[in-house]
């Protein structure tokens, strides 16, 4: 019995230990694709700025939208689409013109080694190659359908994927010759996906705006000039994205 | 005389009950009820659902033919590790869904194990087709076929089977006569929890068979994607699969049953 209850006065004695609420905490939600620069940015910043701690949420656009406008406690907004961001400033929840600060465009993606011997666009029509595409519903899939219009190619796809990382296991299997997605996530995905420039893709350049919100406190502001500043172009370009 | 029924018992049974039956009736709530018969009428969905049940049906099948010899050698062969045997057989239950997907396209996919030489020699290639729904959504529900079989096996009484035995049957003809009829009530619930999960999967078909309108895509995926842009016409989706798949569950168990 008194064991547990040492136990409990030390517990007690770690919850008073924590920071207290006056420690700038920046929350920033940002677009699933941005994880890994996002993450390497946060570190920079927090070691700039010490005492600030940067937290993420990654996920969907949409659905960090939707979590912002019920009310869930973010400071910063990095929206993979300028219609989510729209989504945001439509309700006031953020009173800044959104910057933006990356696109990212599509890229072609071919197991390692190119089985399929896919050079260009033309190729998705070929029904003897086994092709993966994301599903209408998801961005991926609203892009390629822009670019494949653009381009007039009727593309005979055997699966419709329920998103980019759904394409992306098929591809490093090797189970599909080729498939459309995002230069970023070609890069992410590996040695085994290959990433295939076309010339079709300018067709559907997609636009990232970032924004921060109207009741953040001043560090969100540091922290939006920090992704926008050289060193943040210089991250965001490693991980495949183009400049604004 | 009948006693009263314990309230030990009937409380949680009430909130058992509850607690299954308040979720579906809080998508029956929110359901958009007017645009429930177009949806339910409209091409794409009747592709889905038909695909959906014969899928279902097709892998029932499937774990039938190799689930109940599975069962019969899991409670009456002798064999060594029988325990370790039992405990594998039960790995697709546990095992995420989209994992066994990822495993059947590591053995059956183009560069699989199996399944290169699938392709090399007879030309098959089973991601991206119906016959790839089915694989998964057996892979998926045959657990619950076998569980359910075997321990109808064991519970059922081995003196009936030594009678036949003595009275000169073989073992298959003692199996068809004697055992399957014993323990038929098992393999009817079996074989309807087999229907039900393979109905309802989602994360190995989408995984391995992918999503083809009208040659992979059932109605859980097709559920799936239209909660990204459309979560009413998902509502609507997941009520017709709900209504169909308890109209068939009702009809045949009873006539099963009373069989």
């Amino acid at each position: 019995m008194k064991r547990v209850l040492a136990f409990v006065l030390l517990l007690a004695g770690c919850s008073t230990a924590q920071p207290s609420p006056s420690t700038p905490n920046i929350t920033v939600f940002a677009a699933a694709s941005l994880t890994e620069s996002f993450q390497k940015l946060g570190k920079e910043f927090e070691a700039a700025h010490p005492g600030t701690k940067v937290t993420f949420n990654f996920g969907g656009s949409s659905a960090l939208a939707q979590q912002i406008n019920q009310g869930a406690p973010a400071d910063v907004f990095a929206s993979a689409a300028p219609a989510n961001m729209k989504q945001v400033t439509d309700t006031g929840a953020i009173t800044a013109a959104p910057t933006t600060f990356a696109k990212n465009t599509l890229q072609i993606a071919v197991p390692q080694g190119n089985p399929g011997k896919v050079t260009d666009l033309a190729d998705f029509a070929k029904a003897d190659l086994k092709i993966a595409l994301c599903a209408e519903q998801v961005p991926c899939g609203a892009a390629a359908k822009k670019v494949f219009a653009a381009a007039g190619v009727t593309a005979a796809p055997d699966t419709l994927e329920q998103d980019v990382k759904a394409v992306l296991t098929k591809v490093s299997l090797g189970e599909v010759d080729a498939a459309l997605v995002y230069r970023t996530d070609v890069r992410a995905a590996g040695a085994k996906v290959e990433g295939k420039d076309f010339a079709e893709a300018s067709g559907a350049v997609n636009d990232y705006p970032i924004a921060p919100l109207a009741k953040a406190p001043a560090e969100a502001k540091d922290f939006v000039n920090f992704v926008l500043s050289e060193r943040g172009r210089a991250v965001l370009t490693e991980a495949g994205f183009a400049a604004p | 005389m009948r006693s009263r029924l314990p309230v030990v018992l009937v409380l949680p049974a009430i909130a058992g009950l509850a607690f299954l039956l308040v979720p579906l009736a809080g998508l029956l709530v929110k359901a958009p009820w007017a645009s429930l018969p177009t949806q339910l009428f409209s091409a794409e969905v009747g592709q889905a659902l038909r695909l959906s049940l014969v899928c279902a049906s097709l892998a029932t099948v499937v774990c039938l033919v190799l689930g109940v010899p599975l069962a019969w050698l899991l409670a009456r062969g002798d064999l060594p590790g029988r325990g370790l045997l039992r405990a594998l057989v039960t790995v697709p239950l546990v095992l995420p869904p989209v994992v066994g997907g990822v495993a059947l396209l590591l053995v059956l996919g183009r560069r699989g194990v199996v399944g290169q030489h699938l392709d090399q020699w007879f030309g098959i290639s089973l991601p991206f087709t119906t016959a790839g729904v089915v694989l998964a959504e057996a892979f998926v529900a045959m657990p619950f076929l076998v569980i359910s079989v075997e321990g109808a096996l064991r519970a059922a009484d081995p003196r009936y089977e030594e009678a036949a035995a003595t009275l000169g049957a073989s073992r298959w003809l003692t199996f068809r006569r004697v055992t399957l009829p014993s323990v038929m009530p098992g393999v009817v619930a079996g074989t309807v929890l087999c229907w039900a999960r393979a109905l309802g999967e989602f994360g190995a078909t989408i995984t391995f068979a992918g999503n083809f309108p009208g040659r992979t895509t059932t109605m859980p995926l097709a559920v799936y994607l239209a909660l990204e842009t459309d979560p009413d016409a998902a509502i609507v989706l997941s009520i017709v699969l709900l209504l169909v798949s308890v109209a068939v569950l009702a009809g045949l168990r009873d006539r099963w049953i009373r069989a």
